[in-house]
């Protein structure tokens, strides 16, 4: 009885302990692997603009010298704030400092979210006409040594690193909705986000007004897209900014877009130093 | 579907006979219920488990207004606007008004940590509503889980509202009606009594975010959205609900029980504050919907004048500490004063 018991337990439990391709491959029916555009739980492509509801003063004109507040600086960063001069960047040609991956998507404009090729979505930015490269599998660049990496190889965009999150197969028995009707179809997980972690980057402005992050900086966004009955898509990008030389905290922020029918408004505009 | 009818169907997939199931023996039973312990303890690394205290951590200035007219990127309609600038917050020391919460958006907006709580079915125990508690100036919201609709437009209003949620994959979206008049943007703007939110939680790790969409046909033009991010803790710095109870604060509403403090149209005292601190135009200042959309700034551009250099209120790093007194217990490694690390 005790064998019956257990040959039971391990028939059972085997398939919520391992992923279910595994158990399929085993069933003799093995499945390719699905390249990341062919697996996307969720289409973020086509056309986004920005929703300046929050940080208005701070995104929608360049706030002036010395304006931190919201920001969690060390002193070493209030140093090299105070020493903002969009004169020298523009000498320098650097007038793209507030245009890399942490303050990108702060920058109010619209994006154009494209698959470049299987494993790669391309991001493109009207405003400072950037581009992110968002990768999936294996980075050609290996983030572990991206420290290592001599500065001439960072970027504004740095090298990202991209993942599908999908629900977790079998919802937990206590989540499930107490259904009201006995014949409620039962619940399926569906959708999922997108985990995109960004390293190798040249260091930057957080905000227009010289608030720095370092080429060490961390940026690790989750990307979650939200359907309305009414058919409008938002989406939301949770942006963590992880940089213990200029902030004394991890900086976070969430800030959303609309989906825009077609790219009729896209108006591509180089950075500004000054605007 | 009961646990009997799951073992059943493990049973059939696994090529055994049904018969053998249909009445199970102490060991099956027993199998049962260990299988259904280890899935039962599944929520441990569920992603959607949203129960705990959720701390305030986003960098986003909702709610952190100075100044008392600042609509900024508020898509308010023009009645709305109107309501905006009318306002006079010491309406809220008039006695009826003392009591009048927040409304739900206040949980995105305001100043506290979210508690979820999670409400079982007392008889399946399955999820019956989430509950996110109160805070001094904001009811509780109770997310109803089990498809019981909204009640009819004519039911009576809460403060909280009435809420229903569901899943969406890893996503708790929920709608909020029936809730009261309220403001929306700590004393600036409003949501009537017929505005919707559907907000949506999205937890990753411990971070959670939360998006929420109003929709006013009366005080907005267009759906004012607004997120916020929270880092699930176990140190909370909560502010509980509590009886509220009127008192008498202003001499001169007790000379004059009847005033309803509130400005005339175009006469807000602090209608220009925006514009002479931060040289942003007025007709930026109080909203609407085209100031929330990044074309908006090319009429900024041959306007707006940096102005100069910020000299106090700026934010940035805080004050260097003192140095630690001379003398016993101040060795090295000790920090210099009350507080030690810095919290966001």
């Amino acid at each position: 009885m005790k064998r019956a018991v257990l040959v039971i337990i391990c028939a059972i439990v085997g398939p919520v302990l391992l992923d279910r391709p595994i158990v399929e491959a085993q069933r003799g029916n093995p499945q390719p692997p699905r390249t990341p555009k062919a697996a996307a739980p969720i289409d973020l492509t086509g056309y986004w603009v920005s929703i300046v509801t929050q940080d208005w003063r701070w995104r929608m004109v360049t706030p002036r010298k010395g304006d931190y507040q919201g920001v969690q600086m060390t002193p070493e960063a209030a140093k090299v704030a105070d020493a903002w001069d969009p004169a020298k960047d523009e000498a320098a040609g650097e007038q793209c400092k507030s245009y890399g991956a942490p303050a990108l998507m702060m920058v109010p404009g619209r994006f154009h979210i494209t698959w470049q090729d299987d494993t790669t979505l391309k991001v493109e930015t009207d405003a400072g006409m950037q581009t992110r490269l968002l990768r999936f599998g294996n980075v050609q660049t290996p983030l572990d040594s991206a420290r290592d990496k001599p500065a001439e190889t960072r970027t504004w965009q740095g090298v990202s690193q991209a993942q599908w999150l999908t629900p977790r197969p079998n919802v937990p028995l206590q989540l499930r909705p107490a259904d009201r009707a006995a014949d409620a179809p039962p619940l399926r997980p569906t959708g999922g986000s997108l985990q995109v972690v960004t390293r190798n980057l040249r260091a930057g402005y957080l905000r227009k007004n010289g608030v720095p992050y370092s080429e060490n900086a961390v940026l690790t966004e989750h990307w979650d897209l939200y359907k309305r009955p009414n058919g409008e898509e938002w989406l939301t990008i949770t942006t963590q900014v992880d940089d213990p030389q200029y902030l004394r905290n991890v900086r976070l922020t969430a800030p959303m877009f609309k989906k825009e029918p077609n790219g009729s408004k896209w108006d591509p505009t180089p950075c500004s130093a000054r605007w | 579907m009961g646990p009997d009818a799951v073992f059943g169907k493990v049973v059939e997939e696994h090529g055994m006979p049904r018969a053998h199931s249909q009445e199970p023996k102490a060991g099956f039973r027993i199998a049962v219920l260990i299988v259904a312990t280890i899935l039962s303890a599944a929520p441990a690394f569920a992603q959607v488990d949203l129960t705990g205290t959720w701390q305030r951590v986003g960098a986003s200035d909702n709610g952190a207004a100075r100044e008392p007219v600042d609509l900024l990127g508020m898509p308010l309609s023009a009645d709305g606007r109107a309501k905006a600038l009318s306002y006079d917050i010491a309406a809220l020391s008039a006695t009826e008004r003392q009591c009048q919460m927040y409304p739900p958006i206040y949980a995105i907006v305001g100043p506290f940590p979210l508690q979820f709580v999670m409400v079982p079915d007392p008889v399946t125990q399955k999820l019956l509503a989430w509950k996110i508690l109160g805070w001094g100036d904001r009811d509780e919201t109770m997310i109803w889980m089990d498809g019981r609709p909204h009640p009819s437009k004519y039911a009576p209003h809460s403060h909280g509202g009435f809420t229903t949620g569901a899943w969406e994959g890893d996503t708790l979206t929920a709608v909020t009606t029936h809730a009261k008049l309220g403001d929306i943007k700590r004393h600036r703007g409003f949501s009537s009594d017929r505005a919707t939110l559907t907000y949506s939680f999205n937890r990753h790790g411990d971070i959670l975010t939360v998006t929420g969409i109003l929709e006013d046909p009366v005080y907005l033009a267009e759906p004012y959205v607004l997120t916020e991010v929270f880092r699930l803790t176990t140190n909370p710095n909560n502010f509980p609900l509590t009886a509220c109870e009127p008192i008498e604060e202003l001499p001169t509403l007790h000379e004059n029980p009847a005033l309803v403090p509130h400005y005339l149209p175009g006469k807000h005292p602090a209608m220009n504050e925006m514009t002479q601190r931060y040289n942003i135009p007025l007709e930026a200042v109080v909203g609407g919907p085209e100031t929330m959309y990044p074309e908006y700034r090319k009429t900024l551009k041959d306007k707006y004048v940096m102005p100069p250099p910020c000299k106090e209120g700026c934010g940035g790093p805080p004050p260097a500490a003192p140095p630690p007194p001379a003398g016993r217990g101040a060795g090295a490694g000790q920090p210099a004063g009350r507080g030690g690390a810095q919290q966001p």
